[in-house]
């Protein structure tokens, strides 16, 4: 029998309707491989198999009467950022203790409404901050890629390091991410996976733990780009509940599969070849071109002059919005408390204890730029950066570029515990570089895997669309695919 | 610019943060590593700029001033460390 746990949500989605498996099935062969896996890769930090079985029994019930949804039987793990009711929900944090919240997200909610099984919360980096998921409370996340002949163990990338080491090791089919910076397609790049930040605005932002409100965007972590496109489709909506969820139908993404690029107006900017950045990510941008090139698509060379000022404005944006979104955990309404001689002196020990290093660094940087005297010299002077940013963005299109294609990642997954990494945060914040632009000017990006670095391990490239363009990146991502090929890990872990 | 020790404490207590000595000493460094980077921004041109507000052109919707939620205590106190009848326990406040 075929090992169903490697089959595509949109090969399971035939097979369930064909009664080849059912969904219990699928479901169990899921839990059974999390089960031989989770102590080795750490991703998952709560598993729910009665209630992944429950939900896998309800589906098949579904799908023998042929009133299934879009995803009905696909088991899928959800990033603990995400609120699911009655579940773990901590955001991987200290300070969430205990947390179960009384009601679901948006983003889940229409997942089960469509069907989808689930099978646990996945492990991040605390509150969604940092890029190599070292942070959460809960551990480490292991990449299931090693270099070839080195036991090393590597990042899976971050934040949401669970949700792709999940993906590229069969723990799930799918996978639910958050993205602020670049913490769905840099953890893909990393696993040879691929991940979708849609548009601000798309996925509604409704009971998903907030971090940096004005660049919180949820989207898919999967195996293929259809998987992606397919459950995009899902996760997005419009939500009366998030005012900054848009007024838009929601397209048939999948639809711009198999479509032809040619004739689409590719950008490629100079500004994203970087000083010091290995051979390899230029070698691969390159066959990116020329496989685009080869598909039709006309690339042109497009000037992104305030790139390299992405990372630094976001550095005062993110942390702003962080400290006043972070105020909330006091330790009165949920979560951990820590007594003290007064109700400051608790609060005080309460976060002190409860958050650990990159969140309080953060924390920190974010209210000394808000506060009095320095907001103009800071955050005002980020947010005019940022503007310009978009600018950039937005001349491209004026002049008919239809999708910018550049690098995911300046490098292919990193060690645990890289000392050099870890002696100066500002190094660890620059796997962002390529990502972070996109989250400023709120636009879509999707990082597909397009090749194997000499040491064996995945690179991904990222290609930017126009605001609620998904579609293109879907059509243009699959091009890049069927160019690559998909690309598997060694299975060590069991 | 950048920031002494006494700063950070500052921030941190506003911040409501407990910070011993010993971490005041260690994060005054790393945050310093980070304010100087942002540093690069006083680069920018930056004159005649307007801020960005929302990255998406969308009228801010509105909705009806109605009560469409609420009687839910129980569980809106649920996940507290401490609660009574209903309401969150704290340390004293009043004397």
């Amino acid at each position: 029998m075929t090992d169903l746990t490697k089959l595509t949500i949109a090969d399971a989605r035939d097979g369930l309707k064909n009664k080849d498996y059912t969904s219990l099935e699928l479901t169990d062969a899921f839990l059974g491989n999390i089960e031989k896996a989770n102590d080795k890769l750490n991703a998952y930090v709560a598993v729910t198999a009665d209630k992944a079985r429950n939900m896998a029994k309800a589906s098949d019930e579904k799908l023998g009467n042929g009133t299934g949804g879009a995803l009905e039987g696909i088991p899928l793990g959800v990033k603990d950022l995400f609120a699911t009711e009655g579940v773990h929900t901590q955001a991987c944090s200290h300070i969430l203790d205990g947390f179960k919240p009384t009601y679901e997200s948006t983003v889940t909610a229409n997942l089960w409404a469509d069907g989808a099984v689930m099978l646990g919360k996945l492990n991040m980096d605390e509150f969604a901050m940092g890029s190599s998921n070292e942070t959460s409370y809960y551990g480490n996340v292991i990449n299931p890629w090693r270099k070839a002949g080195s036991n090393q163990e590597l990042v899976p990338g971050g934040s949401s390091g669970g949700s792709a080491s999940a993906v590229a090791a069969h723990l799930c089919m799918g996978a639910t991410a958050t993205d602020t910076g670049g913490s769905i397609r840099q953890p893909a790049a990393f696993t040879g996976t691929v991940g979708i930040k849609p548009t601000y605005g798309r996925c509604s932002r409704w009971g998903t733990v907030a971090f940096a409100s004005s660049l919180d965007q949820a989207g898919p972590i999967a195996q293929t780009v259809r998987d992606s496109a397919i459950l995009l489709k899902s996760m997005a909506s419009v939500d009366p509940k998030d005012t900054t969820s848009v007024d838009l139908p929601v397209p048939d993404y999948e639809a711009a599969i198999g479509q032809s690029v040619k004739g689409l107006k590719i950008g490629i900017p100079a500004e994203y070849r970087m000083d010091g950045m290995p051979e390899e990510i230029n070698t691969l941008w390159q066959k990116g071109i020329d496989w685009l090139k080869d598909a039709g698509a006309e690339i042109v060379d497009i000037a992104m002059p305030h790139t390299k000022y992405a990372l630094p404005a976001y550095y005062i944006v993110a942390p702003a919005e962080a400290s006043s979104n972070l105020a909330r955990y006091d330790g009165v309404r949920y979560g951990l408390r820590v007594p003290g001689k007064d109700i400051v002196d608790m609060y005080e020990n309460t976060r002190a204890e409860g958050f650990g290093d990159e969140v309080k660094r953060r924390i920190l940087i974010g209210t000394y730029v808000l506060s009095a005297g320095y907001y103009d010299a800071y955050y005002l002077k980020a947010q005019k950066v940022r503007t310009l940013i978009k600018r950039d963005f937005d001349l491209a299109w004026e002049n008919g570029v239809d999708a910018i294609l550049t690098p995911a990642t300046p490098s292919a997954a990193f060690g645990v515990a890289d000392q050099d990494l870890h002696s100066d945060p500002v190094k660890m914040y620059l796997n962002d570089i390529f990502t972070v632009t996109v989250n400023m000017a709120g636009l879509p990006g999707i990082a597909v895997p397009a090749g194997l670095d000499n040491s064996g391990l995945p690179l991904g490239l990222q290609l930017i669309g126009k605001p609620f363009d998904e579609a293109t990146l879907f059509q243009i991502g699959q091009v890049i695919e069927d160019a690559a090929g998909r690309f598997e890990p060694d299975n060590w872990w069991g | 610019m950048s920031v002494d020790t006494e700063t950070v404490k500052r921030v941190a207590r506003l911040a409501r943060i407990k910070v011993s000595e010993d971490e005041a000493t260690r994060m005054t460094g790393e945050l310093n590593a980070i304010l100087g980077f942002v540093e690069q921004l006083d680069e920018v041109n930056i004159d005649g700029v307007e801020p960005l507000t929302s990255v998406v052109e969308q009228t801010m919707k509105k909705r009806e001033d109605g009560v469409t939620d609420g009687s839910k205590a129980a569980k809106i106190v649920q996940n507290a460390p401490a609660s009574e009848d209903n309401f969150f326990m704290v340390p004293k406040v009043v004397e």
